[in-house]
């Protein structure tokens, strides 16, 4: 009896001094020198980044998209041409190999800004890959929309953007949203360029701690609550556009 | 009003249209027949030019709209056309599907495209639907609402493609006695249909289209009870 007490008594120990050591890792990577405060900053300009390069992306990928499909109607070759190496060089290279390459032949100055830094390089790289989502989209939709909103007299532009366009994002967006998710996770690539993100941040605080382990896992539950928050958001949109499907 | 001098139309080496010379005066009612493939939709899809003739020309309203400087967006704001397949916009309700276009184009404010998106709806009994969107409507109640969004444009000319083509049988009847009411009222038609019936009592004229030329025309009397031409006499002999 007194010795198998005396083993579980050590187990337990042990278990306490484990826990005591873990708590005491994560304590030491979030209370000192308020270093909580270094994680919200990081996070800041993750998600600061991530809504800009999200925007930007968009913005390319219509724009980039609809000269795709016009030029592939209209049959104006050197607009698809221009489309076409776009693309095909941003897919065709390493996120982290652009994100150098931008950095060192645009940014060149010190004080430029990081924010912009990187919304630059995510959103010009996001472009590329919301293009052909939403190229997908807009050849999904039957071509008698195209037709009717002509032969009441709309424009092109004004048909593509009234009709077409709203339809095809509908189609597209659990795409869209899988999208946006890689690119926020992506974004965390920045830390390799002095940008100051939460990946930055974490990797920061352990190199003080000498402890790297807690703080990426705070990190890495920072990032998955977004991407969650994230989701949430699109399938609310989703439902919403669905509206036309089941009123 | 439209006149077509020598249309032609070819896809690859496919010659669709064969030099096509007509004349639609104001206030007709052209049916136009034959059988699959003979170019009766592509003539009535070049007439606003959803389809770009390879030679020829179409004059409406006195002008050249194969040219190329004329502003085919205005040419088709009077020139109303209902598709085999409706068209309906799905994300819009029926009110926006047809206040869309007289509001994007200014032709009217909002307020006087619902009154006249109303009025229309009124007419053809489906006012209590204006906030439905398309998928809950009947495919009777698509085309008739597809043919009044055309009409809140205030057309001069009704193109219909197979209006009739794509519907339940029950449901061939409710569209066309509306475009029977668009008839009695005046209003210049051009028709591609397979329902002779329809032909026989609306059109002030029928065509025969086959192999992209028009063999032959004539009141729908002396067309359907005394065709000359044997191919119309064959394609006749089949399908009544």
């Amino acid at each position: 009896m007194y010795l198998s007490g005396s083993w579980i008594n050590r187990i337990l120990s042990s278990i306490a001094d484990w826990a005591k050591g873990i708590y005491m890792s994560f304590y030491n990577a979030i209370v000192p020198d308020q270093r909580y405060l270094a994680y919200l900053q990081g996070l800041k300009i993750t998600l600061l980044i991530s809504f800009f390069a999200i925007i930007l992306g968009i913005l390319i990928g219509v724009l980039v998209a609809v000269f795709k499909v016009t030029a592939a109607n209209y049959k104006i070759k050197w607009l698809s041409s221009i489309c076409n190496v776009y693309i095909n060089v941003i897919r065709g290279t390493p996120l982290m190999v652009q994100l150098l390459i931008i950095y060192n032949l645009i940014f060149t100055s010190r004080s430029s800004n990081e924010i912009i830094i990187g919304s630059v390089c995510f959103g010009i790289n996001s472009g590329a890959y919301v293009a052909e989502i939403i190229r997908a989209g807009i050849e999904s939709i039957d071509r008698g929309q195209m037709e009717a909103g002509r032969s009441l007299g709309m424009n092109y532009i004004q048909t593509m953007v009234k009709i077409i366009l709203p339809q095809a994002i509908k189609n597209i967006l659990p795409a869209l949203g899988n999208e946006f998710i890689v690119l926020i996770k992506e974004t965390s690539v920045a830390s390799m360029i002095a940008i100051t993100d939460l990946t930055k941040a974490a990797q920061y605080i352990g190199s003080r701690t000498w402890d790297i382990l807690p703080p990426l896992i705070i990190a890495a539950l920072f990032y998955l609550v977004i991407v969650m928050g994230l989701s949430r958001l699109m399938s609310v949109f989703e439902r919403r556009l669905a509206r036309s499907d089941n009123n | 009003m439209i006149t077509t001098k020598n249309l032609k139309k070819v896809f690859g080496d496919n010659v669709v249209l064969d030099g096509i010379n007509e004349t639609i005066e104001k206030g007709e009612k052209v049916v136009v027949i034959g059988p699959s493939g003979s170019g009766k939709s592509t003539f009535l899809r070049c007439l606003n030019l959803l389809e770009e003739p390879t030679e020829g020309e179409i004059w409406f309203e006195d002008r050249n709209i194969t040219d190329k400087n004329v502003n085919i967006n205005q040419v088709r704001q009077k020139m109303g056309m209902v598709f085999q397949q409706f068209n309906l916009f799905p994300h819009l309700s029926v009110l926006e599907n047809i206040t869309l276009a007289p509001i994007q184009l200014g032709i009217m404010t909002k307020s006087e495209a619902n009154d006249k998106a109303m009025e229309l709806l009124k007419r053809i009994g489906l006012t209590e639907k204006a906030n439905a969107y398309p998928n809950k409507l009947s495919g009777g109640q698509k085309q008739r609402i597809a043919i009044i969004r055309a009409l809140a444009m205030g057309p001069d000319v009704m193109l219909f493609d197979e209006p009739t083509s794509a519907l339940d049988p029950e449901m061939v009847g409710e569209v066309l006695d509306l475009m029977a009411s668009l008839a009695d009222e005046g209003m210049t038609m051009i028709v591609v249909t397979h329902e002779m019936r329809f032909a026989k009592k609306v059109a002030t004229r029928v065509l025969f289209i086959d192999e992209g030329k028009i063999v032959e025309q004539n009141s729908p009397d002396e067309f359907f009870d005394n065709p000359k031409h044997p191919r119309l006499q064959e394609f006749l002999s089949k399908i009544l």
